[in-house]
């Protein structure tokens, strides 16, 4: 198993059609005469579309590499063509080495069968062998931390014990690649730590790892490079850090051009004494002002902000509900600001504005932008961190 | 062919996915594993009452060798129609694992047969005890049955594997199957013999099931060899079943996760 590369996609196209197929021999008649006389392949028909359009990389054995990009932009698509589950319409997959998928926790686990029935099930079909899963069997246990229950029926585990069990069996297998599709979002916060740990060690020990997930914090983690998808296209291929900011651009960019929801947001501004500013000192003051606009229907919003740093850590998170503003009431196409004066005790470096308005009683969310401003923060004292917290030395 | 080789780096898997699929049926039920000797149970107790009612009418009568051929018979046909019914379902039944992990799909309607099979051998467990407490087996000959088991799991893993993945294309493939078993009653020497259908017999052959049923019963019970010619038929016929099965599945494969 000498080979460099362990994942490779040349041109890979896929189409998919919309709608329903022909489900019945009734419908199979027709549909063979019209395929008889058609060239096939290349152009799309009707209701068709390419769910992925020249997609081409190459992973090296023992990379870690981040897939990100929107909803529907062809992510699990794509690492369905690596498992083998697809074929593509063209292009060629290559991939040198024994694969795993965790790409659904729990795959098929039986309810009316015991957790340790399960693990053994769940263990085969991921591609352990019986041996294996013995070997490893208390070690897995030990791991979901539901020893105490393994030998009860998994109907009567909650779905934290049941996505635990899962994903404990997944993170033994010792594949030459792991494949991983958003799943380290299962369990509680004790536990995902565990997750990325696990992941981690794996990465570590060897493994080409691909990773697919909307948990920015985890991809910055585990994974130096990052593949950027787009409605199919793979737009960018580089360091994640790079990769993250085209995404963020490109999600703020999305969010402007929305319909009319039911409030919008206008606009976002960092402010000085004197008017809009980008860069401030640390412990400046600095005035946020966010300006909304109600559509056809009068509304009552909350105002929720959120500061993350360039890692894309949440370094500050308010409301306008904690800030003791109550509902900010608009009346039908009014528009309105809200200004909130921050005291900015951040470490150097680059900060992201997330602002998101959501209904008074917070059953809904009418507009959330990702990065609607930007702006940096300077220390004159070498500061590294989350936050400034103004050193003075008072005694040497 | 390197799909076998594929295949038997996942055996663990068909193992497990038979085990479940018996474990699953028998857990939380009363009657549990008698399940597998009472529907073979019903399928004698209907040939053999269709024979005393035949026997009536031509004025013959029933004899033990009649009714112990029933039993030998109706526990093959369970078997098939069984494996056939499970096989036909075991894709879509596991639409889940079929869209979702990259694995050898065959292994489904493969354990979908030897879930089966397992039934089979705890009937047949019974069916030999009470044949041999009553003197109607064959000997020694009865052993050549043995070869034709694995001709019988041959040709029912070849059924299971052409109609699973049709099925998953067109969902009526299920439904046609069920007309067809239902029927079969009628086509398939179970509850009467081959050689009571006279000048029609050589129409038998038309149904791949029927020669290997005649032959299983005549060597069990029949305390003769089978014709040559219907044990070379029904094992040809059983190795071309595995293999156009096999090859219709792995070419229909590659789209089972985007259609199912």
């Amino acid at each position: 198993m000498s080979e460099p590369i362990a994942l490779s996609m040349s041109h890979v196209y896929k189409k998919f059609r919309r709608g329903e197929y022909h489900d019945s021999l009734r419908d199979l008649i027709p549909a063979l005469a019209r395929r008889a006389m058609r060239a096939g392949g290349e152009a799309l028909e009707g209701g068709e579309f390419w769910a992925l359009r020249d997609v081409s990389f190459d992973i090296q054995r023992g990379e870690a590499v981040a897939v990100i990009g929107h909803n529907g932009a062809g992510k699990s698509t794509l690492l369905k063509h690596l498992t083998g589950l697809i074929r593509p319409t063209q292009g060629t997959i290559t991939v040198n080495g024994r694969l795993s998928a965790l790409i659904e926790v729990g795959a098929g686990f039986h309810h009316d069968l015991t957790g340790r029935e399960n693990v053994f099930l769940n263990g085969v079909i991921l591609g352990m062998s019986r041996a294996e899963i013995r070997r490893k069997f208390d070690e897995i246990v030990e791991f979901s931390g539901l020893k105490e229950f393994i030998d009860t029926p998994v109907k009567r585990y909650s779905s934290g014990m049941f996505a635990k069990l899962g994903f404990s069996v997944a993170a033994h297998m010792e594949p030459d690649i792991l494949i991983v599709d958003e799943v380290l979002s299962v369990g509680d916060y004790a536990f995902q730590t565990k997750g990325v740990e696990k992941m981690r060690s794996i990465a570590r020990s060897g493994a080409t790892v691909v990773f697919v997930s909307h948990n920015m914090k985890a991809v910055r983690d585990l994974c130096p490079r990052a593949i950027l998808l787009k409605h199919g296209t793979l737009v960018q291929d580089g360091s994640t850090s790079d990769v993250l900011r085209t995404y963020m651009e490109h999600a703020k960019a999305n969010t402007s051009a929305e319909s009319a929801p039911d409030v919008r947001l206008v606009g976002v501004q960092m402010r000085g004494a004197e008017g809009e500013r980008l860069d401030f000192e640390a412990g400046e003051t600095a005035d946020l002002e966010i300006e909304m606009e109600a559509g056809p229907a009068p509304a009552q919003v909350d105002v929720q902000v959120t500061i993350l740093n360039e890692y894309l850590w949440e370094a500050f998170m308010v409301s306008s509900r904690a800030l003791g503003l109550g509902p900010i009431e608009l009346e039908a196409g009014a528009r309105r600001k809200v200004g909130i004066r921050l005291d900015l005790h951040l470490a150097p470096g680059t900060y992201h504005v997330c602002v998101a308005l959501r209904k008074a009683d917070l059953t809904k969310v009418y507009h959330r932008v990702e990065a609607a401003t930007t702006f940096v923060v300077t220390s004159a004292t070498e500061i590294w961190g989350i936050c400034h917290l103004q050193p003075r030395v008072i005694a040497a | 062919m390197s799909h076998v080789t594929k295949l038997l780096e996942y055996k663990g898997l068909l193992y497990m996915l038979a085990w479940r699929d018996v474990r699953v049926r028998y857990k939380q039920s009363v009657m549990g594993i008698l399940w597998a000797i009472f529907m073979p149970m019903l399928i004698v107790g209907a040939g053999a009452l269709v024979r005393f009612i035949l026997a009536e009418f031509t004025q013959t009568k029933v004899s033990a060798e009649d009714l112990a051929s029933v039993m030998v018979r109706a526990v093959v046909w369970a078997f098939f129609m069984s494996a056939i019914r499970f096989g036909t379902n075991s894709l879509v039944t596991n639409s889940n694992l079929v869209a979702r992990m990259a694995f050898p799909k065959e292994g489904f309607p493969i354990a979908a047969v030897l879930s089966s099979l397992f039934d089979f051998a705890v009937a047949a467990v019974v069916v030999i005890l009470v044949l041999a407490a009553i003197g109607a087996l064959s000997g020694a000959q009865a052993l050549w049955a043995l070869p034709l088991l694995v001709v019988m799991v041959v040709q029912a893993v070849g059924f299971a594997l052409l109609m699973s993945s049709l099925n998953l294309f067109f969902r009526d493939v299920k439904y046609l199957v069920e007309i067809v078993l239902t029927y079969a009653i009628f086509f398939t020497p179970v509850i009467f013999s081959s050689d009571m259908l006279g000048k029609w017999e050589p129409l038998l052959l038309l149904n791949p099931v029927a020669p290997l049923i005649e032959v299983i019963a005549d060597v069990v019970v029949g305390h003769r060899m089978p014709p040559l010619y219907w044990l070379a038929y029904s094992t040809v016929t059983s190795v071309l079943l595995l293999v156009g099965g096999y090859a219709l599945f792995k070419q229909l494969e590659a789209k089972f996760a985007e259609r199912i």
